[in-house]
């Protein structure tokens, strides 16, 4: 986007005001149940309230410190960790996979594409509740779901418990139908990414004698750098958020709890709404700490543009 | 053209894995199919992959049942908000992309920023907000919801869709004597419709499978369709076959949004991951 493409024209005033105006009501809106809300939610957590009735007696970080010591929390924060890191490296790599055989100039990418990517399409809890009976653990003669198709296929050392309900590790598991869903979206953009790379420069190469395992290393994968940035930004938001995924697989199951499970849980259901506003203060500061950098960095070369 | 791809070894590698992957993206799908159109009788754990020995509808048509209402309640919700969203974005896009004023960038960037936030973090004071509005539990809520926390991304995506329409075109119109909002209505509005629809699918489907707006602003009377398949999935008595149904019959809308328009459907996505 260039500053060419701004309407240079001398404004009038009353039209400058009504510009300002038509963005008004959602400036307002965005101020109110974003900032606005964002600042109330921070009051809650630093307060008393637990029950129907609001209570805002000033607590400090009363409520803070108690997560600190929270098993519950401890485990969420935990899971959050494990999944995060197996969820963008996977995806990442899967993603980078597809791209690449899919830029090979196969036939059929189109319909290759569309298979990856229409996961995207269908709800979190959709994917949950189909892998949650695909990841059945049952055995012997009540094997189901993918251990019984791997029994099927003759692939029974691939046949595993799927430790859905087992802390640490659960949560791992949770990382394939994750993948599933959103693999195809690190593919798209690495491909936009390794089709705006020019063929010249794999040309130039290849003349100079490099394979393509080379051409890959050294010129196309440093320059797809930004393209796994940005992929590595929105992942990660989406995994420090995950909630409707694991609420369709977990089914109430602790192994497998994250802070935006136990949040709506505790407010919702064991009405603490303190503790669930201090739950979603952290939730946002870790998003905060993956976005603001980005969003900042953004900013900047948008500027010169 | 890629010489050294045409190697025909590294070709039918190429596609064995390729398939190979697909196939792991399609499994799913084949099971909620075949498990569908079972007869009640055949539905059994232990023969989940094998196909229907007859095509029965009776699972479909008993997670019908069960989830029409609900699909009602999605749908009520879903259409007029991406609707409401996209103008309101079309609008926003246009200012900001065209009209810039002081500080337009930053309140832009602090917009944006409202894309990323957790829910969670802002949850307990719009359930009170919504209880005060006495809008909590209604569906005109859950719409008012999902148009507010729409704008960052339909804001996003108009204002790079415009930010591609030239200056000059503009420019003429501005010469012809038109101002703010005649410029949108003869010039820019009638060049929005792919905008409009990359908008509109965007929204559709992020409202539609939206849980967590829906668990907590509806109540009992008028879940969505993600709600009413979750509490089917941890029902102890509605059968494994009848929940698979419904788990297709719940993704159908915005599956067949996909295959018809997903040209579409992939622009909206990587709009939220390339800034422009």
């Amino acid at each position: 986007m260039t500053t060419a493409s701004r309407i240079k024209s001398r404004f009038s005033t009353p039209d400058r005001l009504l510009g300002i105006l038509l963005v008004l009501p959602s400036i307002l809106a965005i101020a109110v149940f974003v900032y606005g809300f964002i600042g109330w939610s921070l009051r809650v957590s630093m307060s008393a309230w637990t029950g129907l009735i609001a209570d805002y007696t000033f607590v400090g970080l009363d409520q803070y410190i108690r997560l600190l010591g929270d098993r519950r929390f401890a485990i969420d924060v935990r899971n959050t960790a494990i999944f995060t890191v197996l969820f963008i490296a996977v995806s990442l790599a899967i993603g980078l996979v597809l791209a690449v055989l899919l830029d090979q100039r196969i036939r059929g990418e189109n319909l290759f594409r569309s298979i990856f990517l229409f996961p995207m399409a269908v709800s979190f809890i959709v994917t949950g509740v189909v892998w949650r009976w695909l990841m059945n653990s049952a055995s012997g003669s009540r094997i189901s779901g993918l251990n019984l198709l791997f029994q099927d296929l003759g692939l029974d050392f691939l046949i595993n418990r799927w430790h859905l309900t087992d802390p640490p590790w659960g949560i791992a598991f949770v990382v394939i139908p994750a993948v599933w869903q959103m693999s195809g979206f690190t593919m798209a953009l690495y491909l936009g990414g390794l089709r705006s790379i020019p063929e010249d420069l794999r040309e130039a190469a290849r003349v100079d004698g490099a394979t393509e395992g080379q051409i890959y290393r050294h010129i196309i994968l440093p320059l797809l750098t930004p393209v796994t940035l940005s992929a590595v930004i929105v992942l990660g938001h989406i995994s420090l958020k995950i909630f409707d995924l694991i609420v369709a697989i977990s089914q109430n199951n602790i192994a497998l709890d994250v802070p935006g499970v136990y949040m709506w849980r505790t407010t919702f259901d064991g009405l603490n709404y303190g503790q669930g506003a201090a739950i979603g203060m952290f939730m946002l500061v870790t998003v905060a700490i993956l976005i603001i950098p980005y969003m900042i960095y953004s900013m900047r070369t948008e500027s010169d543009l | 053209m890629n010489r050294a791809a045409t190697n025909p070894l590294r070709r039918t590698l190429i596609y064995v894995v390729l398939i190979a992957l697909a196939l792991f993206f399609l499994m799913p799908v084949y099971v909620l199919l075949i498990t569908g159109l079972k007869s009640f009788a055949e539905v059994d754990l232990q023969r989940m992959w094998d196909l229907p020995q007859s095509i029965r509808f009776e699972n479909f048509r008993a997670a019908y049942e069960a989830l029409a209402p609900h699909l009602g309640n999605s749908l009520r919700v879903v259409i007029p908000s991406s609707i409401i969203s996209s103008l309101v974005g079309s609008i926003n896009g246009y200012v900001f992309s065209k009209w810039k004023f002081r500080g337009s960038d930053l309140i832009f960037t602090l917009i944006l920023f409202g894309m990323f936030i957790p829910y969670q973090s802002i949850l307990i004071p719009l359930v009170q907000f919504m209880e005060v509005l006495g809008l909590r539990g209604s569906l005109n809520g859950l719409i008012l919801v999902h148009v507010i926390y729409g704008i960052p991304i339909t804001t996003l995506i108009f204002r790079n869709y415009y930010a591609g329409v030239p200056t000059e075109v503009l420019e003429a119109g501005r010469i012809d004597g038109a101002g703010l909002i005649g410029l949108y209505r003869y010039i820019l509005f009638p060049l929005s419709l792919p905008g409009f629809v990359v908008v509109l699918i965007w929204q559709f489907t992020q409202a539609y499978n939206d849980f967590l707006f829906a668990v907590v602003l509806t109540s009992n009377t008028n879940w969505p369709v993600t709600v009413a398949l979750n509490n089917m999935a941890g029902s102890q008595i509605i059968q494994w076959n009848v929940q698979m149904a419904g788990a297709l019959v719940a993704a159908l809308p915005t599956l067949v949004i996909y295959i018809l328009l997903g040209k579409y459907f992939l622009r909206g996505l990587m709009a939220g991951a390339l800034k422009g």
